[in-house]
């Protein structure tokens, strides 16, 4: 019994995981579509914080332009990073709305995730630990009245917050 | 009336210091002299509320007097300023905002000093250590923020204004809920830290900074959600939450705060987590005062920050004499917080919380790491780089997720230990429910698989539903019972199960809160936006909505010129409504700002925005956004408040339901509660 629901859960886990993995790298790649994607990847550099296409400064000196410079690169041909390369040569590589993936960059990605993983070993650890201890402490004590089982339930019910 | 201010707020900091030295002086002296000594301390903390007060009206009589002799009234305010503006006017600015903390933080401290009789040595403790954090406060207004400083030279006619984007009705409002959240940390802060000082007994100085805790993390919930509903009215970019620094400024202490109100039930239940708790309020604490040094100091770039200034290095002081004084009282009395219990079992309502707790803090790591990364990366490569949403969003959406996971399954789970089986029992309809509504969303037209934002779309709105009928079924299962014992209607008996348990039900509540604002945040994933140049008549199409332009036209106001569209809008082909998009340029400031026109259903909002005219032809540029189900995210935050609320309330006196239980006071005792 035991094993078999190891094996429902594992089986779980890996389509779950495999259903993610497909989802988080489908992608469209029409030329809508990737000037919208894009013009999200990047900043304006007029100084307002905002997405390059969220920008919404009528007159803005920068985002017109850099909206039309981007229409221009994609119908010339380029690929995405050819594009963004190009932008970060003319503007810096603060217009790129997130940090790249590359160098120092990465330690960016990385670290959010492995404080996650850690944290999630280091939890599971004391979870599992600590259920030993008390596993281990209900032992030394003995057993049980199973009679009291129904009022435990009740009085745990009845004090819960 | 600006030298009788600066008389105040001197004096105000004269009696912190005074409640700050004599009330740690009676601490340790606990003979008669130290208690008397410690009274006097006292109402020297009660007093300062009154002055800090004073100083705060002078200021603000000051802007109703157009008293532009004050730098900061010039800077601030104008003669054709709106009344509530200019009173508002007293936290629009770095240095009124500095007094504005002030006097929170001494109405705060007024209200516990009035409760002393509590439980007199744990509040004085608090009471001094409030003291400490008004004295910093106070010599930041004194000496290095001073709202009451002169201007030089000749007096000016006429004040610079209001920031326009300031003059809006929820900036009225948004900022004192902020900083009464902010602020408000600074009490739990100091009953935790003082209970740990003193070696408190047992935990209830839980008990009573409880209710402390929940008002402000009530008042910091609302703080943020105004400034998104602000941000959504005014700022015209067709969007409520950009991930800018200020915002996760906020952010932070609120994601720490909300890890503290979870976990700190198994320290009142169990006795256990002592350690993380207290450290997790100390974050909150140091999250709060960072999130105020962030916006002040021009170490991150931001349209929200105050004008760059020297008092970075104040706070930086302030950040790390706190954290100093934190971890010498953790380690001198780490031994006081010993665990009363252990965890039994992976599959517990304590387990949940653990690994809720984890998410929350990995939550707000990630958005300290992304706020800080532009810093840190200037250090290292010599370049700063930009952090924003594509980053947040990528890394925080899986967080939020799992967070909303254990929303749906938490509830669920028993203290100690749960079986396998009952888990199932439990779990079963509210999978279910979330499996039927993917289809259904599916079979509506949702393509989760082309696209990432889709997915994640479908997967928030799947947990929230589940996460929703875990709610309702804990309060069906909860007042079916009543219902069987009194005979009352599922609803009533429903109502007086709340009323037994308010905390608990309340955070149900609460649960169901955040369900309805995810499933809005879900709705991003499918907005559209459209610009056009439109003349007499010109058309613009979006989603089912047809936009006309029946005319545009200008005003001249005191305060400022405006020009704007008339929209007559049709969905299907059916008149709806008329739309009036408006630009205004604020004539004291020379700033413009927009004011979008919104028609909010339950479905999508139509946010139309001014953007302004082609030059060449006279014609209005107008910019469409079609966003759905972005009112269920203002639902959700108002039944998050109401949750917060009917925590608060008192439970009902117990009424005994049926025949008791032999022996039940000897099980309950047995168990520990």
């Amino acid at each position: 019994m035991g094993n078999s629901r190891k094996l429902v859960f594992r089986r779980a886990a890996q389509i779950g995981l495999l259903c993610v993995a497909i989802f988080a790298f489908l992608g469209a790649g029409d030329e809508n579509a990737r000037f919208n994607g894009l013009g999200h990847r990047m900043m304006c550099v007029c100084g307002c914080n905002q997405i390059l296409l969220e920008c919404n400064h009528v007159g803005c000196n920068y985002s017109d332009h850099m909206r039309e410079e981007l229409i221009a690169a994609i119908n010339h041909g380029d690929n995405d990073d050819l594009v963004l390369q190009a932008f970060i040569q003319k503007y810096g590589t603060t217009v790129l709305a997130a940090p790249t993936s590359k160098g120092f960059n990465r330690v960016a990605w990385t670290m959010p995730y492995a404080v996650l993983v850690l944290g999630l070993g280091v939890v599971t650890m004391i979870v599992r630990a600590w259920g030993r201890k008390a596993v281990a402490l209900r032992e030394a004590a003995g057993p049980t009245d199973p009679a009291m089982e129904p009022f435990r339930d009740q009085a745990q019910r009845e004090t819960e917050l | 009336m600006p030298q009788l201010g600066s008389f105040a707020v001197l004096f105000a900091l004269a009696l912190s210091v005074y409640a700050l030295f004599a009330g740690a002086l009676a601490l340790l002296r606990p003979d008669a002299a130290g208690e008397r000594l410690g009274e006097t301390a006292r109402r020297a903390g009660v007093a300062i509320f009154f002055a800090v007060a004073l100083g705060a009206l002078c200021l603000v009589t000051a802007a109703f007097q157009n008293d532009f002799s004050l730098a900061y009234i010039y800077h601030h305010s104008n003669r054709d300023l709106p009344a509530p503006y200019k009173f508002a006017a007293l936290w629009s600015g770095q240095e009124g905002s500095l007094l504005f903390w002030s006097l929170l933080l001494a109405a705060y401290g007024l209200v516990l000093r009035l409760r002393h009789n509590v439980d007199r040595r744990l509040f004085a403790y608090a009471s001094v250590i409030i003291a400490a954090v008004q004295v910093f406060f106070l010599l930041l207004v004194n000496f290095a923020a001073n709202p009451f400083a002169m201007m030089q030279g000749t007096l000016p006619a006429d004040g610079a204004g209001l920031n326009p984007l300031l003059q809006y009705p929820e900036m009225v409002i948004h900022p004192p809920m902020l900083y009464l959240g902010y602020v408000g940390f600074t009490v739990p802060f100091a009953f935790a830290l003082g209970a740990l000082m003193m070696r408190y007994p047992g935990e209830k100085w839980i008990h009573i900074t409880r209710r402390w805790t929940m008002v402000t993390w009530g008042f910091l919930t609302c703080g943020i959600f105004l400034g998104a509903h602000w941000a959504y009215s005014v700022l015209g970019w067709g969007g409520y939450w950009a991930w800018d620094p200020v915002e996760n400024a906020s952010l932070m202490p609120w994601l720490t705060g909300t890890a503290f109100l979870h976990s700190v039930m198994m320290q009142e239940k169990r006795g256990m987590l002592k350690i993380w708790n207290m450290w997790l309020i100390f974050a909150t604490f140091l999250l709060c005062v960072f999130g105020t040094f962030l916006t002040r100091s021009g170490l991150v770039s931001s349209v929200h920050a105050f004008a760059q200034s020297s008092i970075g290095n104040w706070f930086v002081a302030m950040l790390a004499l706190t954290f100093a004084v934190c971890v010498a009282a953790f380690v001198k009395n780490r031994s006081h917080l010993q665990s009363e219990n252990r965890l039994e079992s992976l599959i517990s309502r304590e387990s949940s919380f653990l690994f809720n707790n984890l998410l929350f803090v990995v939550a707000c790591f990630t958005v300290l790491w992304g706020t800080l990364f532009p810093v840190l990366s200037e250090w290292v490569q010599g370049h700063k780089v930009t952090v924003g949403p594509p980053f947040f969003n990528r890394v925080n959406i899986p967080v939020a997720l799992l967070l909303l996971l254990l929303t749906a399954v938490g509830p669920l789970l028993a203290w100690r230990k749960t079986s396998f089986e009952s888990l199932k029992r439990n779990f079963s309809i509210p999978a279910l429910a979330a499996i039927a509504v993917a289809i259904l969303v599916i079979g509506f037209g949702m393509r989760p698989w082309a696209e990432q934002s889709a997915f994640y779309s479908l997967m928030t709105i799947c947990l929230s539903v589940m996460v929703t009928v875990t709610v309702f079924s804990e309060f069906v299962r909860g007042g079916r019972v009543i219902a069987g014992k009194t005979g009352k209607s599922l609803l009533a008996a429903m109502g007086r199960l709340a009323h037994n348990n308010t905390r608990r039900y309340g955070g149900y509540v609460v649960h169901f809160g955040v369900a309805l604002v995810m499933i809005g945040l879900a709705g991003s994933a499918f907005n559209q936006d459209k610009e056009k140049e439109m003349g007499y008549g010109g058309k613009m199409d979006i989603g089912a909505y047809t936009l006309t332009c029946r005319s545009y036209t200008q005003d001249d106001k005191p305060n400022y010129r405006s020009e704007w569209a008339i929209l007559d809008v049709t969905k299907n082909g059916k008149p709806l409504t008329t739309l009036y998009p408006e630009r205004r340029f604020y004539k004291a400031s020379q700033q413009m700002s927009t004011m979008p026109a919104l028609r909010s259903t339950i479905q999508e909002d139509l946010y139309v925005v001014y953007e302004g005219v082609n030059e060449d032809n006279g014609r209005p540029i107008i910019r469409v956004h079609l966003n759905p189900l972005v009112m269920w995210i203002w639902i959700g935050w108002l039944t998050m408040v109401g949750g917060t609320a009917l925590c608060m309330v008192p439970n009902a006196a117990r009424v005994p339901l049926g025949a008791p239980a032999p022996a039940r006071a000897t099980v309950a005792a047995e168990a520990g509660d």
